[in-house]
């Protein structure tokens, strides 16, 4: 799960990781209010979408005082922003983080992900902050440190210096780096985050350490144990489409094609919507109903297929095995006819009474085609919408 | 011949007496398999589908010499399962579970690097040699007894591709379910091994998806270390970067893990990729 800037340093702010002195309002003049309270010199508007390169879109500006901070927060708010990361749609602001201003000395980069290689949670260190990670990667991966740390003692704080050591921080610094650096995987372990990027990550004038930039994203699996920061989801974020099947356990990604596609399990479920595009057609989604695949599923999958406009034909690929075909094709029947379905449905079930499951298909009386196999179901629905 | 589980295997349910637990060991008897223990905290002394149960896992081992484990139990308690499974001794431990925090997986894997254990799983179908062991969650019925060893990510997609095969009549030694997540007990390489030694596996089919590179080591093993043909296919062709595919290890992540680039290593080390799941039963015949 995706969270907002504002709400990863307030985790950061528990586990005693220093960030900026901030407010998040959701008004120009609380805005105002808020650069007056952060007291004299520049403040920063920051809009709270989740999405980076905020700046470049120009949801990030600087302000001298608390007038220049209102008229920010009145541009930004409500704005639609669109960043390399939010796709042309762009999203709209609804909150701005006004924030205290840094003489800032360095900009570098820390995060903490789980390094599918070695199967352990690892630091990525740069001395090039407040660049893209990616974009670093690419263009000077020697610039790049790699931590793994050992679940088992954690990090201490010889692995803090190393990471130190090979950002050149200066030794002012490092007093206030090496506990902040602790903290920073003490906050990623308690609160089973599976990212946390600092961006920059910086040294002031002053040598102090600071969170200028926080991005975490929490693990879906551990949510049920964190219901203070499950709260955290913001479903203004999000495809209303997506919120519904989420609702009805559901696994479902809109995409942009015309054939809706409904299977159980995800790895068939992409090679659903590959074998689609092979045949010549376009995706609309991704669904997985699971295992069960009962009628009351099948009826909330069609529900949420149909109410996408784009959408013009339907592929349903259920591999059963277990499941018997007749009771999914009653399923599908009485779901079709429960939801008046009107567009081309196209079939393809395997498993146990596979000949009882296409007869009750075909004497549904509705306009039900039969798939044999992947290959003949997807051919099927891109000529079914031509 | 096969990998992993036959006729020897000695089989104990973690979460035996559980809704899942209960329905899929009834299956797997049916099959053959060799249910020897279930074992259900408090419910010791029991038993069920005339199996004894036991409180823990050790009393299970050093009553029954069980010597393979299923685990049904739910999440939150998945990753327990597992450590209480290696600390008795097990060999074998298959976790069909999804949905397992990944900061207890961290310690799951870490704990079992210094343990004799082998871990298969979590968020997976399980392992079935045919004919002989069904250990999970997938239908027997499309399996035939053979020489193709099946490795995958997936669930329903490695049924796609045993149906494929068993339809064309080509059967299969052991079919592999490792698993969806992030942080799995056993990868491609490791299952690639098995097969190699392995003499009932004349060829391997290889499913793999998006997300991670683990897909891209194994072809690299491939090249070195397997000289049996190894056929390959590739989901999410056309899933779109940062979104995940249900799977929780199913992600394009900072253009890192595409199919594509999957799909190219993979031609590059000498594997047959085909490109459209409808093929991948066809393309093993092929080169068998």
């Amino acid at each position: 799960m995706k969270i907002h800037e504002y709400q990863a340093k307030e985790l950061l702010s528990k586990y005693k990781v220093r960030v900026p002195r901030g407010v998040v309002v959701e008004s120009k003049s609380r805005a105002a209010q808020a650069a007056r309270e952060l007291g004299a010199g520049v403040v920063v508007v920051k809009a709270q979408i989740h999405a980076g390169g905020r700046g470049k879109g120009g949801g990030v500006k600087l302000a001298k005082n608390h007038q220049e901070a209102e008229r920010h927060a009145r541009d930004i708010l409500g704005m639609t922003l669109v960043t390399p990361q939010t796709g042309p749609a762009g999203r709209i602001v609804k909150k701005v983080l006004v924030e205290e201003g840094m003489a800032i000395a360095r900009e570098l980069y820390l995060g903490i992900l789980i390094d599918r290689e070695t199967s352990r949670p690892t630091f990525i260190a740069s001395a090039a902050g407040g660049m893209e990670i990616e974009e670093i990667a690419a263009k000077s991966p020697e610039k790049i440190f790699k931590e793994p740390i050992d679940p088992v003692i954690g990090v201490k704080p010889y692995l803090a210096r190393k990471l130190c050591f090979a950002l050149n921080l200066e030794k002012e610094a490092m007093k206030q780096a090496v506990p902040f650096i602790m903290n920073l995987y003490q906050c990623f372990k308690n609160e089973d985050l599976d990212l946390l990027e600092i961006n920059p990550l910086v040294i002031t004038k002053d040598h102090q350490v600071v969170a200028l930039d926080a991005k975490a994203g929490i693990d879906d699996n551990a949510l049920y144990r964190h219901p203070e920061t499950a709260a955290y989801r913001d479903l203004g974020e999000e495809d209303p489409a997506e919120i519904e099947a989420g609702k009805h356990n559901l696994n479902f990604i809109k995409l942009d094609g015309n054939i809706g596609c409904m299977v159980n399990g995800a790895g068939l479920a992409m090679a659903t919507m590959d074998i689609i595009k092979l045949s010549g057609g376009e995706p609309a989604n991704f669904l997985d109903v699971g295992g069960g695949a009962n009628e009351e599923m099948i009826e909330n999958a069609f529900r949420i297929l149909t109410a996408d406009a784009n959408v013009k034909g339907i592929l349903i690929n259920i591999f059963g095995g277990i499941l018997r075909c007749d009771i999914l094709a009653n399923g599908v029947v009485a779901a079709a006819k429960k939801v008046r379905l009107r567009l081309p449905v196209v079939i393809r079930m395997e498993g146990t009474n596979m000949e009882e499951g296409h007869r009750i298909l075909q004497q549904s009386g509705l306009e039900l085609i039969i798939g044999d196999g992947m290959k003949d179901a997807a051919k099927k629905v891109v000529r079914a919408i031509q | 011949m096969s990998i992993l589980v036959d006729e020897k295997t000695r089989l104990l349910v973690q979460g035996f007496t559980g809704r899942e637990g209960q329905f899929h060991s009834e299956q797997a008897i049916q099959y053959g398999t060799r249910v020897v223990a279930g074992v259900t905290p408090g419910k010791g002394g029991q038993t069920a589908l005339n199996v004894p149960v036991f409180n823990t896992v050790r009393e299970a081992v050093q009553k029954t010499r069980a010597n393979a484990s299923v685990i049904f139990v739910p999440p939150p308690f998945a990753a327990d399962a597992i450590l209480e499974a290696a600390d008795a001794g097990i060999h074998l431990i298959v976790c069909i579970t999804e949905g397992i925090p990944t900061c207890d997986m961290v310690e799951v894997y870490r704990y079992l690097q210094d343990s004799d254990s082998r871990l298969i799983g979590p968020n997976c179908p399980g392992v079935i040699s045919p004919g002989k062991c069904k250990i999970g969650i997938m239908p027997a019925h499309i399996h035939k007894k053979g020489g193709v060893g099946v490795v995958s990510r997936s669930g329903t997609l490695t049924y796609e591709a045993v149906g494929q095969l068993t339809a064309l009549g080509i059967g299969q030694s052991t079919c592999v379910g490792i698993g969806g997540d992030p942080i799995i007990g056993s990868r491609f390489i490791d299952i690639l091994k098995l097969f190699q030694k392995d003499r009932g596996t004349r060829a391997i089919c290889m499913i793999g998806e998006i997300g991670g590179s683990a897909e891209e080591e194994a072809a690299e093993f491939v090249k070195k270390h397997v000289s049996k043909p190894v056929i390959g296919f590739i989901s999410g062709q056309t899933a779109p970067p940062g979104r995940r595919m249900g799977h929780a290890g199913a992600i394009i992540s900072g253009g890192q893990g595409t199919a594509e680039a999957k799909m190219q290593v993979m031609k590059r080390c000498g594997i047959k990729v085909c490109k459209s799941p409808a093929d991948m039963g066809k393309t093993v015949a092929k080169h068998l």
